[in-house]
């Protein structure tokens, strides 16, 4: 039985479709209840929906054999996984966004406010900017207009919510999208069905990627 | 004393059997301290698997750690012999540092061993063949991954790739991660050509004999095709069946060179054994010798669990007020001497379970329950 760790909400939706179109469908899981697992013993398959930033510890520890992480998550906890695919799906970006008109001044520590810490700290590493880092865990464009912070490294995807708040994208930090995961045990021991899934969902994005 | 491997858990028959093991192949037991000199591990910080170490001043005033790793501490005390002669030990020691998964400091029971001298091709073998014997004595279901750092060197040195690319794409070696590989590459402006050829090595992956047969194919240029035949050559003497060749095992480049392997378990999900050829260290401690060797984390190996006791006891003697304590204590000698475990008292406690209830009475004993 394959244990596959899928996120809550609509990407794990999207992305359970094309597990299905490979031929591991689990009807099950389209049923509208509060089930969290559903198997079928057929194809083999054992799906789960949890959050989506738990994905990579279920598969890190082995409770999950294979999963769908954001490459966001993948980068700020460094799980040590296999990353098989890019499933060219949910995709959206990691990126400085600061108020409109905002000058960076180099001669000053920079505040910044993010979830990501991890990804945030190795950013301004790499530039050799010193940082003041300000862990938040939500809301975090409201960190500069009240003078919270300078600028948030966060996810960005259609851009309205920074409009909204009148905040712009300064830096593109990291493109993100969703990975298709391994367990490093399980890679081993189900090489054959991990596999399968792999090149089952890598066939679909070829075709996908073949159409005008 | 005879002790009996159901009353031994999982890890700790796995240290005896272990130590036997690698006793028998003239490897001598290395003892050290629990503590080293803090700096040792500045300068080889990569070396370590977490960089995080618990450090304290000694009475001297010198920064001391407790060991996060041993190899360090056996290669930096190695003593490079005049004729090349090899030195062979094994360690049983616990070292301390920040587990992967809960970021918390760890106690870790680690056994090990390290060959280190002139390190020919029998050397490289035999330790391998140890570490697959190792995996073989936790579980008949293991499976020992074997990687060539010198190949996959060859292959990012041929693509042409810069020093900071060449970080990331070891990287994504090591994750299996071929798009990001392709994406890094085109983002230097390597072809799709060359690019192809490090995709072509991350994904030689299986048992030896299709490996090789994949790999010889990728160039064929003398020294390609040498280092790929005293790979396998290696490979060659060891049970086909549960190697596989798979160059995600990396390890850090600036010390480990040649072989490097890691090992799995059933029912384990992370790697239980890792270990590889490690001149590159040895060099930076100049050392003329080279080595190998290879530790198994036995902290793992809980997961693995050991059978389940059904009882806590086999017998519970209850005995009360008046009873003469020289009669329980014969009849308790007596239950233990025929092998069976006994608690005895003069109320059963509400949690404990029992095989077998007796009561001693001033005529002798008696059965009242029994649950076998």
């Amino acid at each position: 039985m394959l244990n596959i760790a899928l996120p809550k909400g609509r990407l794990g939706e999207r992305v359970y479709a094309m597990f299905e179109k490979a031929g591991f469908e689990c009807p099950s899981i389209k049923e509208n209840n509060r089930k969290l697992i559903f198997e079928n013993p057929e194809c083999g398959v054992r799906y789960f929906w949890v959050k989506p930033s738990d994905v990579a510890i279920y598969v890190e520890r082995g409770a999950a054999d294979i999963g769908v992480a954001g490459k966001d998550i993948l980068l700020e906890y460094e799980p040590d996984i296999y990353e098989l695919l890019d499933l060219k799906t949910g995709i959206c970006r990691m990126a400085v966004a600061a108020p409109k008109g905002f000058r960076d001044d180099p001669r000053r520590t920079l505040k910044v406010a993010t979830k990501f810490t991890n990804i945030a700290q190795n950013y301004y590493a790499s530039l050799g900017r010193e940082i003041d880092m300000i862990h938040l865990n939500g809301s975090i464009e409201i960190a500069p207009i009240l003078g919270l912070s300078d600028v948030i490294v966060d996810i960005v995807e259609t851009g309205t919510t920074l409009r909204e708040n009148d905040l712009e994208v300064i830096e593109t930090v990291v493109p993100i999208s969703a990975r298709l995961i391994a367990n490093r045990a399980s890679y081993k021991f189900k090489n054959e069905q991990i596999i399968r899934v792999a090149e089952g969902i890598a066939a679909q994005l070829q075709t996908e990627e073949q159409q005008p | 004393m005879k002790i009996s491997d159901t009353m031994l858990k999982t890890e700790e028959l796995a240290v005896f059997r272990l130590r036997d093991l690698y006793g028998r192949y003239g490897y001598a037991q290395y003892k050290m301290s629990k503590f080293e000199e803090y700096d040792l591990y500045v300068r080889n910080k990569n070396f370590l698997i977490s960089d995080s170490v618990i450090t304290f001043t000694d009475t001297s005033g010198k920064l001391m750690a407790l060991k996060p790793d041993v190899t360090l501490s056996i290669a930096k005390n190695s003593k490079d012999t005049a004729d090349g002669g090899l030195q062979k030990v094994y360690y049983d020691e616990n070292v301390y540092r920040v587990s992967a998964g809960s970021h918390a400091y760890k106690e870790i029971k680690q056994v090990g061993l390290e060959c280190m001298g002139d390190i020919d091709g029998y050397c490289i073998g035999e330790v391998l063949s140890l570490a697959v014997q190792s995996l073989e004595k936790i579980s008949p279901d293991y499976i020992l991954d074997v990687s060539h750092l010198d190949l996959l060197s060859l292959v990012l040195d041929r693509i042409g790739i810069s020093p900071a690319g060449r970080v990331k794409l070891v990287d994504c070696v090591a994750q299996k991660n071929l798009h990001d590989a392709s994406a890094i590459c085109a983002g230097e402006g390597i072809s799709a050509e060359r690019t192809e050829l490090l995709r072509a090595l991350m994904q030689c992956c299986g048992r030896p004999a299709d490996a090789q047969k994949r790999l010889k194919k990728l160039f064929s240029d003398e020294v390609w095709q040498s280092t790929v035949a005293r790979f396998f050559g290696i490979l060659s003497r060891l049970p086909s069946k549960n190697i596989r060749v798979d160059f995600s095992v990396v390890s850090d480049m600036n010390y480990y060179n040649g072989i490097v392997f890691q090992g799995f378990v059933m029912g384990i999900p992370e790697a239980i054994l890792s270990g590889g050829q490690y001149d590159l260290l040895m060099k930076k401690m100049e050392k003329k010798s080279g080595a190998i060797g290879f530790a198994v984390y036995l902290d793992q190996l809980e997961a693995l669990g050991s059978a389940p006791n059904e009882y806590d006891v086999d017998v519970f003697l209850l005995y009360g007020d008046g009873i003469d304590p020289s009669a329980v204590q014969k009849t308790v000698e007596g239950i233990v001497k025929s092998g069976k475990s006994v608690r005895a008292g003069k109320t059963v406690p509400e949690k404990l379970t029992w095989r077998c209830l007796l009561k001693q009475s001033e005529s002798g004993v008696e059965a009242l329950e029994n649950n076998a």
